[in-house]
């Protein structure tokens, strides 16, 4: 006797949501795309946000930039939330294995003294901006258009913060969990000089209401002095004296840098293909805001890295200038260096 | 001539595998059973690390299809850019 196994194949009734396919066809979705598209309500709100009358509760109008379809802003990381937390958890376990490793080799105690004190002053203030960065992304959260960006600033916010509290802990490691070194780092982020400017410009960021400019800055100029002056030139300069080890606890927050650096270069190269509204208004911005960030950073790039602090901003200028010509955003004129 | 195939889980990692094999090998054949995915193509196939990332986004490792893969049939090649099949010695 011989038996003979048989599948059946079922055809579903429909392959997903009607609205997905009408997007896409009607084919199996990716769940980014079941999580993501026309996720957010567009029509029949009940009333106007109290604090703003003029505006209804999702509206596409809080920022200059306008896009036919908002969707058009996807994420080329594809994440939706379980997929965002899957990466990051992945991404943190790596960095808590860092973190217990500096901790059981005792590596703190082997950081020289200039080191020690070049961190407090030079690295640890940081958190304070990443706060204002996590802030800037929260603002895209709440009054951008669509899911599509909504969810992704969000997803940054939560990176800026996972960001500030891994520069925290570095602190922490360094005073024996008391914190003195962050009450430290705070009183320099409040009252040094070098701080001033770049805490000036963080302030001014925070009151700035377009959203979309705030992404702008915050990703393209911010980010990029904040990775060639503390995540190139610093930590050359701690491998030289004596604090390579920290290497090891900047590790997540570089490589979460490098993933909104993606995400964001993707996200402002489509708006700027879009129009020539859209792409005379972000130069309009990189003009406005560039001298600005240049000058906020150009003195505490004096008095964290010395000599080098000239060539880490030239850097900056030129990651800014490389990125500019690959969103399409490139000016004829003379960059600031 | 024979064909080699390779056969995935259909899940939602695979169908950016699947749509990297669908883009880099023209004239493969891609069956969708109950919860696999087979793709079959005379002499040869070719998963590219690089195609896989564009269509899915983020650094990929090409040993990750192994999470997916069910069965497979050809002669393997393997590197960090690719994996290919073939019957071609």
């Amino acid at each position: 006797m011989t038996l003979e196994i048989k599948t059946a194949a079922i055809e579903p009734v429909r392959h997903t949501y009607a609205h997905i396919a009408r997007r896409f066809g009607d084919k199996p979705a990716t769940r980014y795309q079941e999580a993501t598209y026309d996720a957010q309500a567009t029509v029949n709100f009940h009333y106007r946000p109290l604090w703003m009358p003029d505006k209804e509760l999702n509206d596409a109008g809080h920022t200059a930039i306008q896009m036919a379809d908002w969707y058009a802003l996807k994420d080329p990381r594809q994440f939706y939330y379980g997929a965002y937390v899957q990466n990051r958890a992945r991404m943190q376990e790596g960095a808590e294995h860092n973190f217990a490793f500096f901790t059981k080799r005792d590596c703190a105690a082997h950081l020289g003294e200039a080191a020690r004190q070049k961190i407090i002053f030079g690295l640890l203030p940081l958190r304070h901006v990443e706060q204002t960065a996590n802030l800037n992304h929260m603002s895209g959260a709440a009054y951008g258009y669509g899911t599509a960006i909504t969810q992704a600033c969000l997803y940054a916010g939560t990176d800026r913060l996972g960001m500030a509290q891994y520069l925290s802990r570095i602190g922490l490691l360094l005073d024996d969990n008391s914190g003195s070194s962050l009450v430290e780092a705070k009183h320099r982020w409040m009252s040094d000089a070098a701080w001033q400017p770049l805490r000036a410009l963080c302030e001014k960021m925070l009151v700035t209401r377009d959203w979309f400019e705030l992404l702008l800055v915050q990703t393209l100029l911010v980010d990029s002095h904040i990775g060639q002056l503390f995540y190139r030139h610093f930590d050359q300069w701690l491998s030289a004296n004596q604090g390579r080890d920290v290497a090891m606890l900047t590790e997540f927050v570089q490589d979460c840098l490098q993933d909104v650096d993606n995400w964001s270069d993707s996200v402002i190269k489509q708006a700027a293909a879009e129009s020539e509204a859209n792409r005379a208004q972000l130069q309009q911005w990189l003009a406005q805001w560039q001298p600005q960030v240049a000058a906020a950073f150009a003195p505490l790039a004096e008095a964290v890295l010395g000599a080098a602090g000239q060539a880490a901003m030239a850097d900056a200028a030129g990651q800014i200038k490389q990125r500019q010509s690959k969103l399409g955003l490139a000016t004829e004129e003379n960059q600031h260096v | 001539m024979s064909k080699v195939y390779l056969a995935l889980q259909d899940n939602d990692m695979s169908r950016y595998i699947v749509a990297a094999v669908e883009a880099d090998n023209p004239g493969v054949t891609v069956i969708y059973q109950p919860a696999m995915v087979r793709m079959e193509r005379e002499d040869s196939l070719t998963v590219r690390r690089s195609t896989v990332e564009a269509q899915l986004g983020q650094s990929w490792d090409v040993q990750e299809l192994h999470l997916n893969l069910i069965t497979l049939g050809g002669n393997v090649e393997e590197d960090d850019e690719a994996f290919s099949l073939s019957w071609v010695r």
